[in-house]
């Protein structure tokens, strides 16, 4: 895309900015968040440091994966609206195995989302029922799963085990990084390879720009979109692990307020929800975007009501700017 | 053209002629780029199917123009229809017992063309269109609409009647106009008495020969002539080297799909270019969608390289080397992705294949490409490729993904000349290489061009075989009309 040829550039000469800004989204993007930086800075200098900078990766870093899991579906026209339940549960169950030891409770933290990720798989995929739908009803189902087994077969602990709570909230290099930074680095650069470098990310693309035609060259369609829920259900689980260790105790409301903003984070980063479009690069930026404004807000102190005002405002105007960006190119 | 008071006239026309876009020119679905529609003399533009109406003009087109998750009461009320004008026009169609409340997905095909048309009488009309309104009717049915027409006549009413079935046209049309490739070619007028332009109607069709009629559907013989001799400058040595020794790569046997296919049988030699042709709605898109797995026919068997095969979507085809080239590219692309996507989706259908791309993967594009000269100035999103490209790319995929046998389905319907030429080409060079090919096209002139074999289909049967090297238009059409040769 970057090798566009000059005449055409010069030809875009008088839309100018915008020409340019729809030639490199991710320019655009990143533009947009040193501008948020800014003006956050000016709103209250003391975020202009090492510590604003890691108290802003420290939130955005569990809904970057969040919204990882969005863009994989977007990617192919679907959606996860259980995603931040499995969250919720996959931490739940990780405190509660917390006293045999962090790698078993991670480990059945992260069979949540294998399970709830498959099952929402085989419902999209073999019976065809609409994402939405789907995953709008396994949510209400898992809370109200893990309401009740909160009572029985979950009772007991709901604290993170110390080495959970050092993955989510804890930092070195002299308390400068955190390490839940470090894990979303990690799964961006195993995401970002396999949406580019790996077939089953070109059949991602493929499935959400045109399913049938995927499926008359010889593809199973469903066996994709199966394994894009699960993969989706195993991002959910550690977002919520690393969640669930920053705020050291979990509840059944740990991950619920970041599904729009997961959903917003991989709109605003250019993933189109009618599938097809997208990229992960975009999501990241998307959720340090979403993240810096949710400083920002904090930090003027205008209360509850109007942060959500406000913050919904400006994820409709990204989108709508976005999408009237890409259009014109 | 012109259409009378009191007569029932045939619009003729091989695929692709146009007579159903003038359909829509007149029922003012499309507006016309030039020239006037008169209607009682008097010029009219029409911008609206709403206009059309308001002159007297009622349509029944080809697919039911009715909304299928609402009640055909409901439909009734939404075209603004009197329920009490539109209840004798079923009664006349022997439908009286037909639940008014009954889903209009639920009914029958046959019914919805029955609803269709005594919704378009009972606008009570001065010109009926009726757009290819036997093919989905049963006999008796027919009978109760020629009955109609009959009547419709003799109330110095006038039709338009789109058909292929031209024993209908010589028992109740008066005269027939012929198009093709959108221009009016002739028009039959038996009996032609120039005063005869108002109510009285002057005779029918019924002493026109059917092959005439033929005939003037095809056009020039110079055309083919010409073609012809390129034949022999594309592959010279054509005519006779298929050998019969090649092994049979592809064999279906009694194959059946409800009653849209019955019946097919064939077998597909390697190194050969099997043609097919058929008219519209034959059964030749059913056949596809079967061969190529996307369908499981209700009888029937399929064998790849002599084995039987039972295939549960194209996954199992594609696995056995068979592939399709559909004919709506819409079925082929990824219109908002770059042609590399395009091309590669083929080479990640088995899971082993999804953690990894090939190395070659690049070379195999840029081979493809060059080999199709695909012009790759607009590669970035497939939409934006002019149709002849986006031809090259569906068929592209296959080269790059490999086959053994290639179902091409109409491969070049609405593409430039050049393309054309190249696709023919093309096709032989894949056979000469080894391959399988079937091709069905809605282009007769292809099938001496390319083709070794050619089979006719007509309703959901084949009717007959052709040396294509000896296959004419003429001789094509008449069988695909269902009609014996000329001795």
């Amino acid at each position: 895309m970057s090798q566009a040829p000059l005449p055409a550039q010069a030809a875009a000469e008088p839309a100018g900015l915008a020409a340019r800004a729809a030639d490199h989204p991710t320019l655009a993007l990143t533009g947009i968040l040193a501008v948020l930086v800014l003006v956050t800075g000016f709103v209250e200098p003391n975020y202009l440091s090492v510590s604003g900078a890691r108290n802003t990766l420290l939130q955005a870093a569990p809904l970057g994966i969040l919204a990882g899991a969005q863009t994989i579906l977007m990617l192919t026209g679907g959606i996860d609206l259980s995603v931040t339940m499995i969250a919720t549960g996959s931490a739940y169950v990780a405190a509660n195995q917390s006293p045999e030891g962090a790698a078993i409770a991670i480990l059945l933290g992260i069979l949540v989302g294998l399970v709830v990720g498959s099952a929402n798989g085989v419902g999209v995929a073999v019976f065809r029922v609409n994402p939405l739908i789907m995953t709008l009803a396994m949510s209400g189902i898992l809370l109200g799963l893990f309401t009740a087994w909160a009572q029985t077969i979950l009772q007991g602990s709901t604290q993170m085990g110390p080495f959970i709570k050092l993955l989510g909230g804890g930092s070195f290099v002299g308390n400068r990084v955190p390490y839940s930074v470090v894990v979303w680095a990690l799964i961006a650069c195993g995401l970002i390879w396999l949406l580019r470098r790996t077939g089953w990310g070109r059949l991602l693309y493929a499935i959400g720009d045109n399913e049938v035609a995927v499926r008359l060259a010889g593809v199973r369609v469903w066996q994709v979109r199966i394994t894009a829920y699960i993969v989706a259900g195993v991002l959910g689980s550690i977002s919520g692990i690393l969640l669930g260790g920053r705020t050291g105790a979990v509840d059944l409301q740990l991950a619920n307020a970041f599904l729009l903003p997961s959903v917003a984070a991989a709109v605003i980063g250019g993933t189109s929800i009618f599938g097809g479009v997208g990229g992960y690069t975009g999501t990241i930026l998307g959720a340090l975007i979403l993240s810096v404004l949710n400083s920002m807000l904090t930090f003027l102190n205008v209360g509850q009501a109007i942060q959500q005002v406000v913050y919904g405002g400006i994820v409709l105007a990204l989108a709508w700017g976005y999408a009237g960006l890409t259009r014109r190119a | 053209m012109a259409v009378r008071r009191g007569e029932v006239h045939a619009l003729l026309g091989a695929n692709g002629a146009g007579k159903s876009t003038l359909v829509k020119i007149l029922a003012g679905v499309h507006p016309a780029d030039h020239g006037v529609v008169h209607v009682e003399g008097r010029p009219i533009s029409f911008h609206d199917p709403v206009d059309a109406m308001n002159v007297g003009i009622s349509t029944v087109f080809q697919d039911p123009a009715l909304i299928p998750d609402l009640t055909v009461r409901q439909n009734l009320q939404l075209s603004d229809i009197d329920e009490a004008a539109f209840t004798p026009w079923l009664t006349w169609f022997e439908l009286e017992d037909l639940d008014l409340d009954a889903l209009v997905r639920d009914l029958p095909l046959e019914t919805l063309r029955m609803v269709d048309l005594a919704r378009a009488l009972a606008r009570d009309p001065q010109v009926l269109l009726l757009d290819e309104i036997t093919a989905a009717l049963t006999a008796d049915q027919a009978e109760r609409v020629f009955a109609l027409l009959t009547e419709w006549r003799e109330k110095g009413r006038a039709a338009v009647l789109i058909t292929h079935r031209l024993a209908e046209v010589r028992r109740i049309c008066d005269r027939a106009t012929i198009l093709r490739d959108g221009r009016n070619v002739a028009l039959f007028e038996p009996n032609a008495s120039p005063d005869a332009t108002n109510g009285a109607a002057t005779g029918t069709m019924f002493d026109v020969d059917e092959h005439d009629l033929v005939e003037a559907m095809l056009g020039a013989e110079v055309t083919e002539l010409e073609e012809k001799d390129e034949s022999e400058a594309l592959s010279p040595n054509q005519p006779g080297s298929r050998s019969a020794s090649d092994e049979v790569a592809f064999a279906v046997r009694g194959l059946t799909s409800g009653d849209v296919v019955r019946d097919v049988s064939f077998e597909l030699r390697r190194r050969e270019i099997l043609g097919l042709v058929a008219l519209e709605g034959q059964g030749q898109e059913r056949l596809f969608s079967l061969l190529s797995g996307d369908r499981s026919p209700s009888d029937g068997e399929i064998f790849v390289g002599g084995r039987q095969r039972r295939w549960r979507a194209p996954y199992d085809a594609v696995g056995d080397g068979v592939v399709l080239i559909p004919g709506d590219r819409l079925l082929a692309l990824l219109p908002n992705l770059p042609v590399r996507q395009n091309l590669v989706v083929p080479l990640f259908s088995r899971i082993r294949q999804w953690l990894g791309i090939p190395a070659d993967e690049r070379q195999r594009v840029r081979n493809a490409i060059d080999r199709l000269s695909i012009d790759t100035r607009a590669a970035s999103q497939v939409r934006r490729l002019s149709g002849g490209n986006q031809q090259k790319v569906a068929i592209g995929r296959w080269l790059v993904a490999g086959f053994r046998t290639l179902l091409c389905f109409d491969p070049t319907r609405g593409i430039d000349v050049q393309t054309k030429r190249e696709t023919y080409a093309l096709l032989r060079e894949l056979a000469a290489s080894g391959a399988a090919i079937l091709l069905y096209t809605s282009e007769l002139a292809e099938i001496p061009l390319v083709c070794d074999r050619v089979l006719i289909m007509h309703d959901g049967r084949f009717v007959e075989e052709q040396d294509a090297a000896r296959a004419t238009e003429s001789s094509l059409l008449t069988a695909a009309h269902g009609l014996e040769a000329l001795a």
